[in-house]
Parts: C-alpha cells; sequence; structure tokens
C-alpha cells in the first residue's frame, strides 16, 4: 500500500478476535497491533505466543482475551510449537481427520522472546520452511519485566539495566535488525510494520499469511511506560518512528525489497527523539551520531528497493 | 463464566489450566483505572471511525445514529481518540468522585 488513508477503515473486519478487557496499559500501542493482526487473520488461526507482555496481559489464568485456539508457550519456542501444531495438523489432514482447509499458523513474541532468547528456534522454523507467520512486537526492551534491555534497544536508550547517568550514554550497542537476519534465511516474505500505520500492516501479515511457506513480519510497538511518552502520544511516536526513518517499513518478497512508505518528507532525528524521556539526555553531537547511522541504514533499504525496480 | 472470577478455587480449574470458554476477559471491566473520561461531541462527529481504529482496548463502540462512542466499561482513559480525532470531537474530562 502506497498511501495510508483514513477513509478505509469502515471495510476493516468488525468483530474482536482480541477482545476488550485485556489488561494491558494505558496506550499500549502493542495491544492495539495484537487487535489488528488478528483482524487480519481472522478465526481459522492458531496463534503460539511467547511469554512477554502480550502473552501475561492477555491470559490472566480464568480469563482470556483470544476468540481463537491460543498456547501459551515459554519464552524460547513459540517457534518449534508453532512448526509442531503446523506439521501435525498437516498430518491429520492427510490422514482424512479433520477436514483439510487453510489454517493460519502464527507465533507471536515480543522483541526479547524473538531477538535474544528464541533466536534459535525461530531460526530453525524458517529453515525448515514450515507453513507459518511470525510476529514479532518490538518495544524496544523487555517492558513487561520493568524496562530492562535486550538486544533490540536502539543505541543511547535508558532503561533500568542500561541506565544513562554520568559514565554511561545508557545503551551503547546497536539495535539488532531482526528483519535482516529473517531476510537472510531466504525465505518468502518478510516485512516490517508500525501499528500507527494499520491498513499497512493488516494487508502484510494477510500477504504473510497467503504466502506459502515462512513468513516473518516485524511490528514496531510504540510503549509508552518504557519509552516514557505521554499514552496519548502512543499513535504519533509511531508515525514520526517511520516518517524519521528511524524505522523504514519494507517489505522483501522472495527476496526483492519494496518500499511500502516513503516520507514526504524526511524528519530530522531530533524530532522523533525529543519527548521521548528515555532519550532526553542525549546530546547534540550524540544525535548527530545517531543520525548518520540512521541515514546510512535508510539510503541502503532504499538502494535496495530501487535496484528492483 | 458460570462464577465470579474471584470465588473460582484451585480446585475448580480445568487440568493443564486450559480456559474453555473464548474471550472471557471481557468480564474484567478495565474501565475501573480511568482517570480521564473521553467526552464526545456527537454533532461534530463526521463517522471516520479513526477513534475505534485506534484504541487499543476495542472499547469504542458505534452508537444506533452512526457516531462513535466509548464503552466505559472497559475505557482505560489513554486520550489515543481525543488525539487522532481528525476533527477534534473528542474531549478529556477529568473523572470526579
Amino acid at each position: 500500500m502506497d498511501k495510508f488513508s483514513v477513509f478505509s477503515s469502515r471495510l476493516v473486519e468488525k468483530s474482536e478476535n482480541f477482545t476488550s478487557g485485556h489488561r494491558a496499559c494505558q496506550g499500549c500501542a502493542e495491544a492495539l497491533a495484537v487487535r489488528h493482526v488478528m483482524k487480519a487473520l481472522g478465526r481459522d488461526t492458531v496463534v503460539a505466543m511467547s511469554t512477554g507482555c502480550m502473552e501475561i496481559i492477555s491470559s490472566p489464568l480464568p480469563l482470556t482475551s483470544w476468540r481463537v485456539p491460543w498456547i501459551h508457550n515459554a519464552f524460547e519456542n513459540s517457534a518449534a510449537v508453532i512448526s509442531g501444531c503446523e506439521s501435525g495438523m498437516k498430518a491429520m489432514m492427510r490422514k482424512g481427520k479433520i477436514p483439510a482447509k487453510k489454517i493460519n499458523f502464527v507465533a507471536m513474541g515480543g522483541d526479547g522472546a524473538t531477538a535474544d532468547i528464541g533466536m534459535g528456534a525461530l531460526s530453525g522454523a524458517l529453515e525448515r520452511g514450515h507453513d507459518m507467520v511470525y510476529i514479532c512486537y518490538d518495544n524496544e526492551a523487555y517492558m513487561n519485566t520493568g524496562i530492562q534491555r535486550s538486544s533490540s534497544t536502539p543505541y543511547g536508550a535508558s532503561t533500568t539495566t542500561s541506565p544513562a547517568g554520568k559514565v554511561s550514554i545508557g545503551q551503547h550497542t546497536q539495535k539488532k535488525n531482526m528483519a535482516q537476519i529473517a531476510v537472510a534465511h531466504n525465505i518468502p516474505y518478510v516485512a516490517t510494520a508500525c501499528s500507527s500505520f494499520p491498513f499497512d500492516l493488516m494487508e502484510k501479515v494477510k500477504r504473510a499469511a497467503e504466502t506459502p511457506g515462512a513468513a516473518y513480519v516485524h511490528v514496531l510497538s510504540v510503549c509508552p511506560t518504557g519509552w516514557r511518552i505521554p499514552t496519548q502520544d502512543a499513535i504519533k511516536y509511531g508515525r514520526l518512528a517511520v516518517d524519521s526513518c528511524v524505522f523504514p517499513l519494507y517489505e522483501v518478497i522472495e527476496g526483492e525489497y519494496r518500499l511500502s512508505y516513503k516520507p514526504y518528507k524526511k524528519l530530522p532525528l531530533t524530532e522523533y527523539l525529543k519527548g521521548q524521556g528515555r532519550f532526553r539526555h542525549l546530546t547534540d553531537k550524540e544525535i548527530q551520531m545517531i543520525q548518520q547511522r540512521v541515514d546510512k541504514d535508510y539510503e541502503r533499504i532504499l538502494r535496495l528497493s530501487e535496484e528492483e525496480k | 463464566m458460570a462464577k465470579p472470577m474471584e470465588k473460582i478455587t484451585w480446585q475448580e480449574l480445568e487440568t493443564g489450566s486450559v480456559v474453555t470458554e473464548i474471550g472471557n476477559a471481557r468480564e474484567y471491566e478495565t474501565g475501573s483505572w480511568r482517570s480521564e473520561r473521553p467526552v464526545v461531541e456527537a454533532s461534530q462527529c463526521i463517522k471516520c471511525g479513526v477513534c475505534w481504529l485506534f484504541c487499543p482496548d476495542a472499547c469504542i463502540v458505534r452508537a444506533s445514529d452512526g457516531h462513535f462512542e466509548a464503552d466505559l466499561t472497559y475505557c482505560k482513559g489513554c486520550g489515543i481518540c481525543a488525539k487522532e480525532c481528525p476533527v477534534g470531537c473528542i474531549t478529556m474530562i477529568t473523572e470526579e468522585g
């Protein structure tokens, strides 16, 4: 989708497969992303979810927010569990024990479950080429346990285990680029999305589910609690991340890059960083350094997507 | 659920803690978390549905005449709807009492 149009919201699926009454913080854009994803996938879906924010808020024991078959996994093995579900159901369909139909097998995890702990299981599932979708909700730290750094935390962010101060700048390593790691597995479909662009997100998830073989979708989800921003600005910061090219939206279909959204006017990085409490200690020199890196990464994506045309 | 959540004892849980009912989290009313509540000026609402689309709690519902309003049973008062409304017909009012 090239253009974000607010007027097609009437065409979106009305039923909620991720119901109200979940216990996410106020203004949680990650819960919003799950809601959009479940709208795109529909009822014929099996979900395996790693431990993380979305797992604990949606399933406090006698209650569940899910209206689809859902299984809770440990941090590391949601990709392995969904591989087993997919193979098992395929065998049952072949033997005629259940009617053959298209079922979406979806594994979900946060950035800690994807980039740190579940990396091996995910890599294995992508390599075996199961007909599944892995969706990573990236809120850039372990927000569930109280904002500890993960390998997906961007450079310079202050978290409780990488606090900024006289000695430290905060997180001193660069953000791990999970989408590029997924691309390196040569799987048929990889995409990045953000819940501030809901139609783009839904379209990508739908395409990922329809693609035969493994697919990976990386969703940037703003976390007002961990990013130290007002709750009502959750959507705004998602948009700023995309418009300042910190998080470019693109998809990689069979190895071919395609930029989904090119900002009309590329915003300076300061627009995105200012107002976020986790970045407020950064000096102009440090911001300049981060800007150079963002520009370099964005130019690379731009070059790759233009080469294909 | 047949019983209120706080009355359920551990002996009554299913084996393996399987939840057999779908979407029963709707019984947990998150509206009590709220410190501000959205108020919609129905005459200004253009019925675009942006507030419905961006609500993380899926608590925006459509009234009978077509405009959108918040279901205060679940609304946590984050203010995203008021911020994203293109015509600005939603205002956040502090809860009292």
